[in-house]
């Protein structure tokens, strides 16, 4: 039996093989490297939750109606006997009340789209933090960013299609936002919704572009990140014999296909329970799209929530005299809505995606890293970081603020005008504070190695001075302590040559001077093992 | 400023110093139990078939549920019909999951190995092959090199570029409808129609409208639109309030736009156009649930709170010979939020504003 399945096993291999060469790719990948590590898992999370949304949406299409066709509804749901409603709320209706499982299925695949964007952006700021996106990633994480903004295409245009009250209204944010382009705002807002708002196209065009041309795309990237992450090989955190040029870790098969393939089937199962026990978006209780009602406390989907925030906090009337709606030459420009919902979040993902390149000028450093950063060693980029998450985290709660008031009996003018200062001091304050954490845990890891841990135990001298034993530590953890760069501040070339000519390029060296000296001016340097050897001497007199 | 190729590698060749230090080397591995002793090997084993099974069990559950469970009109019986099947899936594939995470970390390998990197740059040699392919292709087309062809370059680049459009053209053009954007401009509202509830409709009387009630409005004839029904709701609702006559303040030009205290607003915000449908009698605030922008009713719906910078815009209303509330006209200005060219549009009220005044005076 043994010897006859491992046979045929090898007469397919052998007939796959004469046809594709595949031999050299199984040598090449079964027993490729991974470096283990929880964090590592956050990508995974987001590629399994992708998953999930494909089989659960698989399902929903087969009952999905993408039509704005006005009908009656006729269903067992009591409270809409009767209500006219689109094609499209109908059929969502019909899917979660006449189809066993079908609302399984929505909620599987509404958390789904929840995880996947929240494991996207869980999985960015690891990237983020430990500094993985240095050359060579650079391009990946730009590879990385579209997947996020395509992620939320994805969630927004999913979102829309019950066309619930709740969406509809969503999408009317999205056209009067859209209108206030100056000169192709109107048309931009025509050519969506063919026509005036909401029309009777958008949920047709709306559901081609969730089913088949957004997840096309994230397809095509997902595999460009992934053939880029085995084309680079993993980063792995700082340990005995790991260097930026080698990679320690278990092989592909048979450890992360088992750890890996198992993982997408506790994600499946989690994301399954999740839904199987909380209700997630019941479009039931809003009702079908209709311009006209409209309740308090609805938010929307965690995801654009800050857009939202955005908008609220942005005022109509800077100090009360300065208008936020400016009419020149009779015509109309709208910063009220320009500002909070396109310059600032393109400034906020124009930062980010271009963010290695910044931080590439600073250091100066051509080398490719491997080796990934602890994010105490990089103090101004773990500022920036946080930093970055705090002005995010303002713009959320402005956008729960209604939310936040209700449940803290605050006012709600009070709390925008807290967010309104907040949303400049906060993010600042985050950066320093972060900065200084930073400096503090250096200084500890310091502290460490030239004076080794506590270990709790008091000895008394002779001469009766009491003191701490301290244990050095192994050559193992001194190592993950000291074996990141200095990195000093760049120098660069004058500005004239000894002929006094000017040279070539001198302002860009400039602003990366510049650049540089808010990195690394003020920094901690790692022990060096002269240092160690002082402290030692110094030790043991 | 230097660009030698990696200006911060550490030390030299093969060495690991950093910051003067050796780099210790990996680790010694650890044997797990299940490594030594054959015990913990057959328990780790029995534990990942069992968590196998828990994933059979739960396929049989979710199957098991839908074939044998009924699903009638109660919701609750809906939602027991969903969670059954859900938690079978569950089962199904955490089991799965554990199983063969459980099984790595058991028993596969866990003694970690060493793989090198090689630099990504492409050896100098093959970069000078590439090169040297590049140019031969390019010396073959005429592209470069010495029998180069301006004028082919030229006109396939043209053609290249201007081919798309054959194809966006319609496209883009067809999915804008009419194109029609002055309809942004301009409601359903008519001299003469009547203010009828939402949604049903029916007329409302100015006998009807107490002091400190607010009704929900659609023009008269909305219900019965063949066409463009939903869009037409979505710029013609309007909130028709009744104040006490001593808190109102009316609004210069606009003295007889009310009546007796009546007063009707659009219903869509000036900020991004969500309906304005929170009142709030005691302030006489109106409340967008969007974004919180505040209208004050009773100083001509200005705003005094949020990201809204101008008034909703005012439904002058009368009261005809039945005693039902009519409109005067359309909205003298756009409603909803600002546009490019809303001041377009708006020109046709301000003539109106000045009529109103003059006939006033």
């Amino acid at each position: 039996m043994g010897a006859r399945l491992d046979s045929a096993a090898a007469g397919t291999a052998n007939y796959i093989d004469e046809r594709t060469s595949i031999g050299g790719f199984v040598k090449f990948f079964a027993r490729k490297l991974f470096p283990d590590h929880w964090s590592f898992m956050l990508g995974e999370i987001a590629l399994y939750s992708f998953i999930v949304l494909l089989l659960s949406g698989v399902f929903l299409t087969a009952f999905f109606v993408p039509s704005m066709t006005i009908v009656e509804y006729d269903g067992p749901l009591a409270t809409m006997q009767g209500v006219e409603m689109s094609e499209a709320f109908a059929s969502t209706l019909h899917m979660s009340f006449e189809v066993p499982g079908g609302l399984l299925m929505r909620q599987i695949h509404h958390w789904a789209a929840l995880l996947f964007t929240a494991a996207i952006v869980t999985h960015m700021a690891r990237v983020f933090f430990t500094g993985a996106f240095r050359k060579p990633r650079e391009l990946n994480w730009l590879v990385g960013f579209t997947l996020m903004i395509l992620s939320l295409a994805a969630g927004f245009s999913g979102y829309s299609l019950p066309d619930d009250v709740l969406s509809g209204n969503g999408l009317r944010i999205i056209e009067g936002v859209t209108r206030s382009i100056p000169i192709v705002g109107e048309y931009i807002s025509y050519w969506i919704f063919g026509g005036e708002f909401p029309g009777e196209i958008l949920i047709p065009r709306l559901f081609t572009m969730h089913i088949l041309l957004v997840p096309g795309l994230i397809l095509v990237l997902i595999a460009l990140h992934l053939f880029l992450v085995f084309l680079h090989k993993h980063t792995q955190y700082p340990g005995g014999g790991r260097t930026h040029k080698n990679v320690v870790g278990l092989p592909l098969f048979p450890v992360y296909t088992a750890k890996a393939g198992g993982f997408f089937f506790v994600v499946f199962g989690i994301v399954a329970l999740v839904a199987a026990i909380f209700t997630i978006n019941p479009v039931w209780n809003y009702g079908p799209y209709d311009p006209s009602p409209v309740s308090a406390g609805t938010q929307p989907d965690w995801y654009i929530l800050f857009v939202d925030g955005a908008l609220r906090l942005m005022p109509g009337w800077l100090f009360d005299v300065i208008p936020m709606e400016w009419e020149i030459w009779g015509y109309t420009l709208s910063w009220n809505l320009l500002v909070p919902a396109l310059i600032l979040p393109g400034l906020f993902f124009g930062f980010l995606a271009l963010y290695p390149w910044i931080e590439a000028w600073a250091t100066g450093d051509r080398g490719e890293k491997h080796v990934l950063d602890r994010p105490r060693n990089a103090p101004v980029r773990t500022g920036i970081g946080v930093a970055l998450i705090t002005f995010y985290v303002v713009l959320v709660m402005e956008g729960s603020n209604d939310i936040i008031a209700n449940l803290f009996h605050l006012s709600l003018n009070d709390l925008t005008y807290f967010f309104r200062i907040g949303i400049f001091v906060l993010p600042a304050l985050a950066f320093w504070i972060t900065r200084r954490i930073c400096f503090g845990l250096q200084r500890k890891d310091r502290e460490l190695v030239l004076h080794g841990k506590e270990t709790g135990r008091i000895v008394r001298h002779e001469h009766g001075e009491y003191v701490e034993v301290h244990e050095p530590l192994t050559d193992e953890e001194r190592w993950v302590l000291i074996q990141h760069d200095d990195i000093a501040p760049l120098e660069i070339e004058p500005e004239f040559n000894d002929r006094g000519v000017r040279r070539k390029g001198y302002r860009w060296d400039r602003f990366k001077q510049w650049l540089s000296r808010i990195y690394f001016e003020k920094r901690i340097s790692p022990v060096t093992a002269e240092e160690l050897a002082e402290a030692q001497e110094h030790g043991h007199h | 400023m230097s660009t030698t190729e990696n200006p911060t590698e550490h030390g030299p060749e093969g060495s690991e110093k950093q910051n003067g230090f050796e780099n210790p080397g990996l680790p010694y591995h650890r044997p797990r139990r299940a490594d030594v002793d054959p015990k913990a090997d057959k328990k780790a084993e029995r534990q990942t078939a069992a968590l196998f099974g828990v994933s059979i069990v739960g396929t049989i559950v979710a199957i098991g549920s839908y074939m044998a469970l009924d699903m009638t009109d109660e919701i609750d019986s809906i939602r027991f019909v969903n969670m059954a099947i859900g938690i079978g899936i569950f089962l199904a594939m955490i089991g799965i999951g554990l199983g063969a995470i459980h099984w790595a970390k058991t028993l596969m390998r866990d003694h970690e190995m060493v793989e090198e990197r090689h630099a990504l740059r492409s050896s100098d040699e093959a970069r000078e092959g590439a090169i040297q392919n590049l140019k031969d292709g390019a010396e073959d087309s005429g592209l470069g090199g010495v029998k180069r062809r301006p004028v082919l370059i030229g006109s396939m680049l043209t053609a290249l570029l201007a081919a798309p459009l054959a194809l966006l053209w319609p496209q883009i053009g067809n999915m804008g409808a009419d194109w029609n954007i002055s309809n942004f401009g301009h409601t359903m509202w008519r001299k003469g129609m009547r203010l009828t509830r939402d949604p049903d409709g029916t007329p409302i009387k100015a006998s009807d409208v107490t002091i400190g009630s607010a009704f929900h409005v659609i023009p008269e004839g909305l219900n019965e639109l063949e066409h463009h029904k939903i869009e037409e709701k979505a710029k013609a609702v309007v909130l028709l309030l009744r104040l006490d006559p001593r808190d109102l303040n009316l609004q210069p030009g606009r003295e007889d736009w009310s009546f007796d205290g009546i007063i009707a607003f659009s219903k869509i915000c000036t900020h991004v156009g969500c309906p304005v449908a929170l009142y709030e009698q005691q302030t006489h605030h109106l409340l967008c649930p969007c974004h919180q922008s505040t209208f004050d009713v009773a100083n001509g719906a200005k705003v005094v709170f949020g990201p809204a910078k101008r008034p909703l815009p005012q439904l002058p209303i009368a009261v005809d010979d039945e005693g039902y509330i009519v409109a005067q006209s359309d909205f003298h200005e756009p409603i909803g939020p600002s546009y490019w060219t809303r001041l377009h549009d708006t020109s046709d009220g301000l003539h109106a504003d000045d009529d109103t005044e003059g006939s006033s005076h």
